[in-house]
């Protein structure tokens, strides 16, 4: 583009040799992270439409296994992302601004609130072992054999009694029978639980080191209003991870809450 | 090279791409577009032998009918693992990924793919995948199939499944990469003029494959991923003991391994649209229609995937509209094959090399392509689904498609990767070797699938011998078509004549920039004013410097 | 040299002259447009070649040719899924009253089992001009019945019943292939298919040493696991009754209604919690892992067999009643018919000698 390049006044140290120009440079990056986006919403789209099969043909199992996990701590989470998403929004704003205090900080909250949601799951995951509600097994045989627990303790059984205990939002009309098999298929439920939330447990890690990195980044005073593109990017990708959350908790913590189905 | 306008002999630019800098580092740790095409070609180029060494093996295990040379657990993993090494890190990589990484940038006018890290990282983790999937193969090998069906590859086989799931897993990443980086460039870095309505063929091609490769790809990885939990874990997604539907898991990977066909044969027709012009001398016959029907193909491609489930135990209605979109993808294809034959049509025809792979190329996914047909009807499907015609099919569209065009784009382009010609000579028996090789090999195949034989077989009832005696006849003559090219395409690395920015007298911004290009791709950013393939307008060389 | 290269197979079912039929006329089109664009490009090969005089025509398209193009093959592609889709559904509607025989396969063989009780491993004997509806299942991984003289295939899933179904019709031996790679030894997994006339066939049924029919398996397996506990035709039954439940639609606790079929009631033996009959309790344990896939089908052709409905009227919450009898395919009748076709089956062999298998007729491999 030999005309525009007499057009820009100067050669910014940010712009990469294969670009002519600034606007070339982000107007590129941005389309590059949509369409990285895309790749990743039809990665968790084929997980999602696993989990809508599975949860159509065993609807009572899911209802019994989402009751079993906690809404509380499900929604106390949502609300950290949602307040993380926020933070992140503003540190793209305060690195347009070229505030470079702001944006330290604001990154900062943004990766406090990620660990926090990052605790939170991993107290959920504790409360998961500690009921023996691990799907599969390595050694062993049957639902329920890791760190000591066996098909015989608690962990179907708690399930079941569950299913029947009006206290736990259950149904006493439901035979003990039917309860123990629909417990043992919470199994599935389970398994999608962890692999959806672990999925996304991986995308937030993932996240929090482009955040370390644009922290340090931040702090050097890189990002004012000529560049920022890479803040931006990070918080695309920062929504995008809080976006999947939106969908996982009504999908897993909110099925028929208020009874049992069968 | 051919008329009287090469007076003057050509020299080797002084500096080029290759000897802009030396020495190890500066090749794994380039960002040049070109040199991370080269460390893909060879890459590919070892799992390509290594794949065909798999092939030969089984067809010389399969000259006689009671499974005489290997053990059947042997001889499942050889085509397991012919299978995964030649579609995953071999058919996605071959065009795309070597001959595209070489080329779209400076077919669209750019110095660079928009993400030239993203490309260096896309082939570091081809080769993290490519060392999982050999770690797999040392060890012991895979013999579930390339297809790994579940729940016989998350429950009943004892070999290394998770580590070759995590092998594509991660040559699957690699393919979403340079996906990416291909549309972004598509769509941002063309050069002043280079309007949709001018970009070559071969780069429609490569960003209707990217499509596939962006949206497809994910979709395996979440389906391998789901098999490896399920095989390391043992919880119930595919296996029915477990509550899980094995049929779900054929949904969900020819959800993205038949549009993964696509990604294999695309490229390969833009490559055949490039040469196809050229060696007539003519503006392609019907620019939007072929440059449309890619698109049309890579959309098309995604609905039609339960063809490869008609017998799988899908419901009937299912199944008929599956069979009617299948159609739907044989339309363009066709409209392709008759753009080209009529590109010839008045042409100034030269049968070179590239030439040769192109028309071979054109008769054989003819073939590969009507024989589609085939299968996509449902009554005939039943009696030759999983059956050796199905074998032939594929092989007439990857490897008389795809490898033939792969074949004529590397000859094609090697004076621009090069700077060198290739002997002609040879070049030419090879191409012919290769052509009657494959035919004698495959077609057997078509009659073999329809008497019943089926695939996957270690033994087989005697009356086929004939046939597989006939087919590994022809693999024999087929590996010498191979090999041939390896041999005289290292002799011109050195011998070579030299070739000149132009050998060919091709349009297109490739030819415009020496050979081989400097590192930037060119020495000043190209304005385009012509249409593409304007072969008829300034009569001979179209030159700038 | 022709008999050593067989270039076609036998067709040895009402279906295989179709299915060739279609495949005539694809092979004829391939060949035809294949010669079509060898013989264009050789054409314009040797007489547009490059020559110093001449110089390129340039053509830009045509629009009329595109449409030619591609108006003519979506035709053809049309006709040929048309042909193709009616061979198929004709292919996936079970007959009416057929010769019903069960398979079951597991890595790596074909169990068969006949309705007079009659088992086979790997062999199959059918009788000629006679519908046969194989229903299978597999033990463990995906197999799939092949029988390419037949021209039927079906891939046999390990968590539901399947069928396919042929009128078998030159007497012969066949081969029987699984086509879907199952494992090591996949590729013995075969077997013949040995197609009899329908007296070979009676004769070859009494031969076997069969411990008595199918149904009466199922009613030795009913009782030994404790079914008859609750699923009794009286008022005070647990379960419900089973008499004259196969096939009608029963109504569910959450108000669907469901066939019972083949699949319903293997479902409800391993799953029984999954589908419960209105008016009752999920009280029944499951037996996945303690019945094996043979009694299952032992089981289901017991139930099959008992008496319609209207001969044990005293327990009223039993399902069929629940369904106006309008609804309901005249499932009884054909009860009938094929428990007649089976005593007649069961009486021919008393009359012929015991002890021998008939020689096969005209054997198929030279």
């Amino acid at each position: 583009m030999s005309t525009s390049q007499t057009t820009t006044t100067e050669h910014h140290p940010a712009l990469a040799h294969q670009f002519d120009s600034m606007e070339q440079q982000q107007d590129a990056s941005t389309f590059g992270m949509w369409v990285f986006l895309l790749t990743e919403i039809m990665m968790f789209g084929g997980l999602f439409t696993a989990y809508l099969i599975y949860r159509l043909k065993y609807y009572p199992a899911f209802v019994a296994g989402s009751t079993s996990i906690s809404v509380g701590w499900g929604f106390a989470n949502t609300l950290v992302l949602i307040g993380s998403s926020f933070t992140m929004a503003m540190a793209v704003w305060a690195a347009q601004k070229g505030y470079r205090k702001s944006q330290v900080w604001l990154l900062l909250a943004t990766m406090v609130l990620g660990a926090a949601f990052l605790g939170v799951k991993a107290k959920e995951y504790y409360d998961k072992w500690d009921e023996c509600h691990i799907p599969g097994h390595v050694i062993g045989k049957g639902f329920n054999t890791w760190g000591g627990c066996s098909v015989t303790n608690k962990s179907l059984g708690n399930i079941a009694e569950e299913i029947r205990d009006p206290k736990h939002h259950g149904n006493p009309n439901i035979p003990e029978g039917a309860a123990e098999q629909t417990a043992r298929q919470t199994e599935i439920f389970f398994s999608f639980y962890f692999a959806m939330t672990g999925l996304h447990a991986f995308h937030m890690v993932i996240g929090l080191g482009l955040l370390t990195w644009l922290l340090l980044r931040a702090r050097g005073g890189e990002f004012g209003p000529s560049y920022y593109t890479p803040v931006e990017l990070g918080g695309l990708y920062w929504h995008f991870v809080d976006i999947v959350w939106i969908f996982l908790f009504p999908l897993l913590y909110l099925i028929s809450r208020h009874q049992h189905g069968v | 090279m051919s008329t009287a306008t090469a007076i003057v002999k050509p020299v080797m630019p002084e500096r080029h791409y290759l000897n802009d800098n030396y020495g190890i580092r500066s090749w794994l740790l380039t960002k040049d577009h070109k040199r991370i095409a080269i460390l893909y070609l060879f890459s590919i180029s070892f799992f390509f032998l290594l794949g065909g060494i798999f092939a030969a093996l089984i067809r010389l295990h399969l000259l006689t009918p009671n499974g005489e040379l290997f053990q059947a657990d042997t001889y499942n993993k050889l085509f397991t693992m012919h299978g995964v090494n030649m579609v995953f890190f071999f058919l996605i990589p071959s065009v795309p990924a070597v001959l595209g990484n070489f080329l779209m940038p400076i077919m669209v006018g750019a110095k660079d793919l928009a993400f030239p890290k993203v490309n260096l990282l896309s082939w570091y983790i081809y080769m993290v995948g490519a060392t999982f999937s050999l770690i797999a193969m040392v060890s012991g090998g895979v013999d579930t199939g390339w297809t790994f069906y579940a729940p016989l590859s998350s429950g009943y086989l004892r070999t290394h499944v998770i580590a070759m799931a995590v092998g594509i897993l991660f040559a699957g990443f690699s393919s979403i990469f340079t996906g990416l980086n291909f549309i972004v460039t598509v769509h941002r870095m063309r050069a002043p003029g280079m309007t949709w309505g001018r970009l070559p063929l071969f780069v429609w091609a490569n960003y209707a494959a990217s499509l596939i490769m962006i949206l497809g790809t994910p979709v395996l990885a979440i389906t391998l991923i789901l098999l490896a939990l399920e095989r390391g874990f043992h919880i119930g997604i595919f296996d029915p003991k477990l509550g899980g539907d094995p049929v779900l898991f054929q949904h969900m990977f020819w959800f993205y391994s038949h549009p993964a066909v696509y990604i294999m044969i695309l490229p390969g027709m833009g490559v055949v649209s490039e040469i196809v012009t050229c060696f007539s001398r003519k503006r392609v016959f019907g620019y939007s229609f072929i440059a449309f029907s890619s698109i049309a193909i890579a959309v098309f491609g995604f609905v039609v995937w339960a063809h490869h489930m008609f017998v799988a135990g899908i419901s009937v209605y299912s199944a008929l509209v599956f069979s009617l979109l299948s159609y739907a993808v044989a339309i363009p294809s066709a409209v392709k094959v008759f753009n080209w034959t009529a590109t010839m049509y008045k042409g100034s025809v030269k049968m070179d090399t590239p030439m040769l792979y192109a028309v071979a190329f054109i008769g054989l996914f003819t073939i590969g392509g009507l024989t589609g047909l085939f299968l996509a009807a449902l009554g005939l499907d039943v009696h030759v689904h999983d059956t050796y015609f199905v074998i032939a099919h594929f092989h007439y569209v990857m490897v008389g498609g795809m490898v033939t065009a792969y074949m004529g784009g590397l000859h094609f382009w090697w004076p621009k990767l090069t700077g060198r010609m290739y002997p002609e000579a040879p070049a030419k028996l090879a191409a012919i070797v290769t052509f009657i090789g494959f035919n004698l090999t495959f077609f057997p195949q078509f009659i073999l699938g329809y008497l019943g034989m089926p695939r996957r077989y270690w033994a087989y009832p005697p009356e086929f011998q004939v046939l597989n005696v006939l087919s590994t006849a022809g693999a024999s003559i087929l590996s010498v078509g191979f090999i041939l090219p390896l041999l005289y395409f290292l002799y011109s690395l050195k011998y070579g004549e030299v070739a000149g920015d132009n050998p060919w007298q091709a349009t297109g911004l490739e030819w415009e920039t020496s050979s081989p290009p400097p590192t930037h791709n060119f020495h000043q950013i190209p304005v385009v004013t012509k249409e593409p393939y304007a072969y008829g307008e300034d009569a001979e060389v179209p030159v700038v410097h | 040299m022709q008999s050593n290269i067989p270039i076609f197979p036998e067709q040895a079912s009402s279906m295989a002259a179709q299915v060739d039929s279609l495949y005539l006329f694809l092979v004829l089109i391939t060949t035809f447009f294949s010669l079509l664009i060898a013989i264009l490009i050789l054409i314009f090969a040797i007489k547009y070649r490059r020559t110093p005089e001449r110089q390129a025509e340039q053509i830009h398209g045509s629009t009329l040719l595109e449409i030619i193009w591609t108006v003519i093959p979506l035709g053809i592609s049309m006709v040929i899924f048309v042909w193709g889709a009616v061979i198929y559904y004709h292919m996936e509607r079970a007959p009416s009253n057929p010769l019903e025989i069960y398979g079951v396969g597991k890595q790596w063989m074909w169990k068969f089992q006949h309705p007079n009780g009659q088992r086979e491993i790997n062999t199959l004997h059918v009788p000629t001009g006679r519908d046969v509806k194989v229903t299978m299942i597999s033990q463990d991984v995906i197999h799939s019945f092949f029988v390419p003289a037949f021209r039927v295939k079906q891939d046999v899933l390990p968590n539901r019943y399947v069928f396919t179904w042929f009128r078998a019709t030159v007497p012969g031996t066949y081969h029987l292939f699984c086509s879907q790679y199952c494992g090591t030894k996949h590729s013995g997994m075969v077997g013949d298919v040995i197609v009899m006339t329908p007296d070979d066939y009676s004769t070859w049924l009494a031969s076997g040493k069969a411990e008595g029919s199918l149904a009466s398996l199922g009613e030795k397996a009913f009782q030994q696991y404790g079914c008859t506990t609750c699923h009794r035709p009286d008022s005070g039954a647990r379960g419900p009754n089973l008499q004259g439940l196969f096939g009608r639609p029963v109504r569910l606790v959450d108000n669907r209604v469901v066939l019972a079929d083949d699949n319903y009631i293997r479902e409800s033996i391993l799953e029984p919690n999954a589908k419960v009959v209105s008016g009752f309790q999920s009280i029944m344990p499951t037996f996945r892992g303690v019945v094996s896939e043979d009694e299952i089908i032992a089981i289901t052709e017991y139930i099959k067999h008992l008496a319609p409905q209207e001969a044990n009227p005293l327990n009223n919450r039993s399902t069929p009643t629940q369904i106006r009898d309008s609804e309901v395919p005249n499932i009884q009748q054909q009860n009938m018919q094929q428990e007649k076709q089976q005593q007649e089956n069961k009486q021919q062999p008393q009359k012929t000698p015991q002890g021998t298998r008939p020689a096969n007729p005209s054997g198929k491999k030279p």
